[in-house]
């Protein structure tokens, strides 16, 4: 019995502290890098204003969140700041429209290269990372209020007589579910209706998609608009359930990159699986196991350091490791997207 | 306008700039951002080689720039007796076995047939052969850093002048670039922006991690100087006669005490003025060897060809150019530039603090400057280095009294104006992406844009 207790223990500790915060980073990053995804296989380019889009639309959410508090609007346990999300997309939504009529459009028209974009993309990064640098400051802002945590680590200790406990973040719960209702609207999206359907053809084959009448405009246009609702959202939530710093979202555009390259660029599901590989390995591989095995092993054999593979400080270096593997084992990605 | 005299306008400007800055403000902060000038136009060089040369995108320049500052550290710091006599038998299985390890992973890749079988060995010669380094690595490194924390608690460096440590950190620089460049360069120029971005990630977390090599976040202070100490100079003789002299005229009018006083100032804002024109002359002198070596490099058959490969791989190719190989060499030549000037930048702080290097600094400010001085022109990445960087230091204090005059309609204490204020310094990075996004649009060529010349047969 007390065996079955120790394995108990073991799983627990390992929900608690991998398979809860993966899976709620790993949705953060899928939305990510669905964004970079999208602009990837339908404008060409590789985007690296993304993170500042993301931090400028939970920027204004967070504006817009610290206003409904003012005025004592609140949605009970639920956080203020999902209220204030459409601000926070309209907001971005205008960005990236306007960025697009005046930035990408030209080269666009001309038939710009690839690297012309990027190096545009990067002229956009500094002035949208100005912006909200102007506007909130450099420093960490917390927006999150409501009710902390769906289950405390006390009371599931309680409840259960475990001696861990599992802890889920409100943040973490809300996180993961969006993230599903979102992806499932996405796919319907793409999937089902007209300009959907109009956009994977213009990715999948521009000239051919031009051939059938397709209206490149509106094709680009929706896709920046879903980009700014994805970009918003995914910032939105990493920042509830972290904290927001533009510096942090600067720094997120290596493992969006990282997941959208290793699910196969340009393809929305490869996103969303290189966003949980990215997520995963990044809290496997820096997670001290010895506890886990304090409570596998019998006592003799019992570990001395802390079993972690790596320190917290290298995740970064861990989605770049996946990135090389992957370009150089796979170069497509692993759901075959397009060859860069 | 020819290109020759549009370089002789842009560097009068900034010459003009220069001056007016040392007029109006003072001469310590024109030298001061003349200094850091020279440094950012080293660096601009180093990646006009790579992106205006040769058309390869290297967003890592951050990572390359810190290398050249552990570089000053590592051979400029007195070396801890202590911290090598309690490691060094360890450090050196420790050596042994991760040569060991990168020797029998290259030898199973080159002999191994490619397939499922040569990924397994692979794979298992890598897991033991970290395993083994880290089971004496890891006791030696907390052997060292456990010896005086507070003070040293690494092992040192070489106790060699720092100067040295630019042609080092030019070393260091290139040796990663090689590594680098061998796994990166067959990608695309989107994939190896990306990867070059992660590596520079990769590179900063090493050096703020592991104490025992550059002592991490802990910083690493009071490096020794090329160039003379202030405090020394106030008390040379030969310094203050000729400060004496220098303001002989002033001095004159004033009598004997007053003269005491006014002399003892001017030996003491000489001194500083001294010391960073002693740092303008190193700096002026290396950016002069890298730029006349780049221009005669670039005209040359070696240059021509480099031109050739980066506007048609292809075409090149075919000719008989080997074109991985060619890209390989000047991504080393590149970041080995940026490795000298990283070097030099952590001379001029005296300091080398990892937490310092963020990517908007040290990778894309660089390559604002690259684009607007003039992609594929020597002259005109130096031009960009001064400009770019003359802007991004005085935007801060226009900003600021922009912000000030701007807003002087409301009240003193109204919260609005206040925040605009502070947070001003912060519209230079607006700023910044605006000046690269015009320039890209209206002058994709820059300030200076390549010169091609017509070869008359």
């Amino acid at each position: 019995m007390e065996a079955l207790t120790d394995v108990v223990n073991a799983i627990v500790l390992l929900l608690n502290f991998v398979v809860v915060p993966g899976l709620s980073y790993g949705s953060q990053l899928a939305l990510g890098a669905l964004g970079i995804t999208l602009v990837f296989g339908i404008l060409r380019f590789a985007n690296f204003a993304h993170g500042d889009t993301m931090a400028f639309g939970t920027m204004m959410t967070i504006l817009a969140t610290w206003w409904l508090q003012s005025k004592g609007i609140n949605l009970g346990p639920l956080p203020t700041a999902l209220l204030a999300l459409p601000v926070g997309i309209v907001a971005s939504i205008v960005l990236l429209v306007v960025t697009d009529k005046t930035v990408y459009r030209y080269y666009r028209h001309n038939k710009a290269i690839p690297v012309t974009f990027m190096i545009a993309s990067m002229g956009v990064m500094f002035m949208t990372n100005g912006i909200v640098r102007f506007v909130i400051g450099p420093n960490d802002q917390r927006f999150l209020d409501g009710e902390r945590f769906i289950i405390r680590a006390r009371d599931f200790k309680t409840m259960t007589g475990l001696n861990e406990g599992l802890s889920i973040k409100l943040s973490q719960g809300l996180t993961i579910i969006i993230a599903v209702v979102l992806v499932a609207m996405l796919f319907w999206f793409l999937q089902k209706t007209r300009t959907g359907k109009a956009m994977r053809a213009y990715s999948d084959n521009e000239d051919l998609a031009l051939l059938s009448g397709v209206d490149p405009d509106k094709v680009v246009l929706v896709t920046w608009i879903i980009t700014a609702i994805l970009a918003t959202i995914a910032g939105t939530l990493y920042g509830l359930d972290k904290s927001f710093k533009p510096f942090t979202y600067l720094q997120l555009l290596l493992p969006m990159f990282a997941a959208a390259i290793v699910g196969g660029i340009g393809n929305p599901i490869g996103a969303i699986l290189g966003g949980y590989v990215i997520a995963f390995s990044e809290v496997i591989v820096t997670y001290a196991y010895r506890k886990v095995f304090i409570y596998l092993l019998p006592q003799s054999l019992e570990p001395e350091g802390l079993l972690q593979l790596l320190s917290t400080d290298y995740k970064f270096a861990v989605s770049f490791v996946i990135l090389v593997l992957v370009l150089l084992v796979r170069p497509t990605g692993i759901l075959r997207g397009k060859v860069l | 306008m020819t290109n020759t005299r549009r370089t002789q306008l842009a560097f009068a400007l900034i010459a003009a700039l220069l001056l007016m800055i040392g007029f109006v403000q003072s001469w310590n902060v024109s030298l001061g951002i003349l200094n850091l000038c020279l440094i950012s136009a080293v660096m601009a060089l180093g990646v006009n080689m790579q992106w205006g040369y040769a058309g390869l995108l290297n967003v890592g320049v951050m990572g390359f720039a810190a290398l050249g500052g552990m570089s000053a550290v590592l051979v400029s710091k007195a070396p801890v007796a202590a911290a090598w006599d309690a490691s060094w038998g360890r450090l050196f299985i420790a050596a042994v076995f991760f040569a060991a390890t990168v020797g029998v992973a290259v030898l199973c890749y080159r002999k191994l047939a490619p397939g499922r079988q040569r990924s397994l060995a692979l794979t298992l010669v890598i897991i033991t052969g970290l395993a083994l380094t880290r089971m004496f690595l890891d006791p030696a490194i907390s052997d060292i850093e456990s010896i005086e924390p507070a003070k040293t608690g690494f092992l040192g460096g070489m106790g060699l002048p720092i100067i040295i440590s630019w042609a080092f950190g030019g070393v260091v620089a290139a040796g990663i670039a090689w590594c680098i460049g061998k796994v990166a360069l067959g990608l695309r120029a989107d994939y190896l922006a990306i990867a070059t971005l992660g590596i520079s990630e990769i590179i900063i977390a090493i050096l703020k991690n592991e104490d025992w090599l550059t002592r991490g976040v802990k910083n690493v202070t009071g490096l020794a100087r090329p160039v003379p100490y202030e405090i020394d100079l106030q008390n040379t003789v030969w310094f203050i006669d000729l400060m004496r002299w220098w303001h002989s005229g002033s001095l004159s009018t004033m009598n004997q005490p007053e003269q005491q006083q006014a002399l003892k100032q001017f030996v003491i804002d000489g001194s500083s003025i001294f010391v960073k024109l002693c740092y303008s002359g190193l700096f002026a002198g290396v950016l002069i060897i890298i730029l006349l070596l780049s221009i005669k490099a670039l005209n040359s058959p070696w240059g021509r060809m480099m031109r050739a490969i980066r506007d048609n791989e292809i075409a090149a190719g075919a000719m008989g150019k080997d074109v991985t190989r060619r890209h390989l060499e000047i991504f080393i030549l590149g970041s080995a530039v940026i490795g000298i000037a990283g070097a030099m930048l952590t001379t001029l702080d005296g300091q080398f603090t990892p937490t310092s290097y963020q990517p908007l600094r040290y990778t894309f400010l660089i390559w604002v400057m690259v684009i607007v001085g003039g992609s594929g022109n020597n002259m005109g990445s130096v031009l960009g280095g001064f400009l770019i960087w003359l802007v991004w230091i005085e935007a801060e204090p226009i900003g600021v009294w922009l912000m000030e005059a701007g807003t002087s309609w409301m009240d003193e204490s109204n919260a609005l104006r206040l925040h605009l204020i502070e947070n001003a310094q912060h519209m230079r990075l607006f700023f910044m992406g605006l000046v690269l996004l015009l320039v890209l649009r209206f002058s994709p060529g820059g300030i200076l844009p390549e010169v091609v010349s017509k070869q008359n047969h």
